[in-house]
C-alpha cells in the first residue's frame, strides 16, 4: 500500500481465519525495530508528501512553523490535524478543537485493541511507550507482520520512528514553502484544503453502503452550517453519518 | 518560537486525547467488549467527518468550485495519488475563475 493516499481500514484482517504457518514467542528487541524501519521506508515517503501538504495548510490556517511542528509530534494524527486546520480561526474554538481531534482519533482504540493479543505480552512500560507512535499506517504494517506470524513487537516502533521523522520534516518543509506563496487565493490554493479532503473521503470509499452515512453526514453539515455559527457542523455532520453507519450495521443496504 | 499560551494548551489537549485514544485499545481490551455496531459507527467516523468538512463549502461556492472539486476527484478516484489531486485541483480552480 505504498500510494499517497491509502487508508487502511484493514479490520477485516483481524476477523481472517486463515492460521499463520509458524508463530514466533513473542519479543521486542532491536531486530524488530530494524525490520519495521526497512519496511516502513516506502511507505515513509507517502507520509511525508502528505505531511508536505499539511505544512503548507497549517501555515495557512495562521499556524507558525514552531506550532505546526508541536501539533504534528504531540498529536501526530494526520487526519485530525487537517480537520482541525479548518477550526483554526480566533478566537479558537477550543473545546471543538479538542472533540473533534477525539472523535476522529476514536478509531485507535480498535486499532490497539487489535494489537491486544501481541502486546499484551510485552512490559507495560514498553507497551504504552510504542502505542505513541501507532497511526493507520505502521499499525497495517504491523498487523502485516503478525498475520505472518512474527512476533517482535519491535517492528511497531522502528515503524513509528520512520513514519514520526517524516510527518515532522514534512510538516517543516511545507511551512517553508508555504511561506513563500503570499496571497494564497490568487493562485487557488485556497482550495488546496477542499481539494485534499475529496481525495482523502474517496480514498475512504468501501461500496454502497458508504452512501447514505456520507449523504446524511453532508445534508447535516450542510443544514448546521446555515443555521449556527462557527464549526460545529463539522462535529455534527460527524455525529450523525456514525449514527447512520451504526444504525446501517447489519441490515441489508 | 512563538507560540501563545491558548494555542499550546489547545494543542497539548489535541495531543492528550489522541494518546487517550492510542493507549485506550491496549489498556481496555480484556476489560470490556465493543459491539459490532458500536465498532461499525466508529469506523464511520473519518469519512462522516471529511464530507462534514468540505460539504458546506461546495454547496455555498460557484461553479468553479463545483467543477474543480469534481475533477479532483476524478484524479483522486483514476491515481491515488494526493498530491496529484491537490495540485490539479488548485490548477482547475484557478483556470476556471478566470474563466468566470
Amino acid at each position: 500500500m505504498p500510494q499517497v493516499f491509502c487508508y487502511t481500514w484493514g479490520m477485516s484482517e483481524q476477523t481472517s481465519n486463515e492460521k499463520p504457518t509458524k508463530v514466533e514467542p513473542v519479543t521486542y528487541d532491536l531486530r524488530g525495530v530494524i525490520a519495521g524501519i526497512r519496511r516502513t521506508f516506502p511507505v515513509g515517503i507517502s507520509i511525508f508528501a502528505y505531511g508536505l501538504i499539511f505544512g503548507v495548510l497549517s501555515g495557512q490556517a495562521g499556524l507558525h512553523i514552531f506550532e505546526a511542528l508541536l501539533m504534528s509530534s504531540l498529536v501526530y494524527a494526520g487526519s485530525a490535524q487537517f480537520a482541525v486546520l479548518g477550526m483554526w480561526i480566533a478566537p479558537l474554538p477550543a473545546a471543538s478543537i479538542i472533540i473533534t481531534t477525539l472523535i476522529i482519533n476514536l478509531r485507535h482504540v480498535l486499532m490497539g485493541a487489535a494489537l491486544y493479543p501481541w502486546f499484551s505480552q510485552v512490559s507495560p512500560l514498553k507497551r504504552y511507550l510504542t502505542a505513541y507512535l501507532m497511526t493507520d499506517e505502521s499499525w497495517a504494517l504491523t498487523m502485516g507482520e503478525y498475520m505472518n506470524g512474527r512476533r517482535n513487537a519491535g517492528f511497531l516502533l522502528g515503524s513509528g520512528i520512520v513514519a514520526f521523522i517524516a510527518w515532522n520534516s514534512s510538516t517543516i518543509a511545507g511551512q517553508l514553502l508555504g511561506g513563500v506563496v503570499q496571497d494564497p487565493a490568487k493562485y487557488g490554493l485556497d482550495f488546496a484544503f477542499t481539494a485534499v479532503f475529496i481525495a482523502l473521503l474517496l480514498g475512504l470509499w468501501r461500496g454502497k453502503g458508504d452512501l447514505l452515512p456520507w449523504g446524511i453526514a453532508a445534508l447535516v453539515a450542510i443544514v448546521v452550517s446555515q443555521a449556527l455559527p462557527g464549526k460545529w457542523y463539522i462535529l455534527a455532520g460527524g455525529f450523525a453519518g456514525s449514527l447512520m453507519g451504526a444504525w446501517t450495521y447489519g441490515r441489508k443496504s | 518560537m512563538d507560540v501563545n499560551l491558548e494555542v499550546f494548551l489547545i494543542i497539548l489537549g489535541m495531543g492528550l486525547v489522541t494518546y487517550a485514544t492510542r493507549s485506550g485499545g491496549l489498556w481496555m481490551m480484556g476489560r470490556i467488549k465493543l459491539s459490532p455496531r458500536v465498532e461499525a459507527g466508529l469506523r464511520y467516523v473519518p469519512g462522516a467527518v471529511f464530507i462534514s468538512m468540505i460539504a458546506p463549502a461546495l454547496f455555498t461556492g460557484g461553479l468553479a468550485e463545483l467543477a474543480a472539486g469534481i475533477l479532483t476527484g476524478a484524479i483522486a478516484v483514476r491515481t491515488r495519488n494526493l498530491l496529484l489531486a491537490m495540485i490539479i485541483g488548485v490548477l482547475a480552480v484557478w483556470l476556471f475563475r478566470q474563466v468566470k
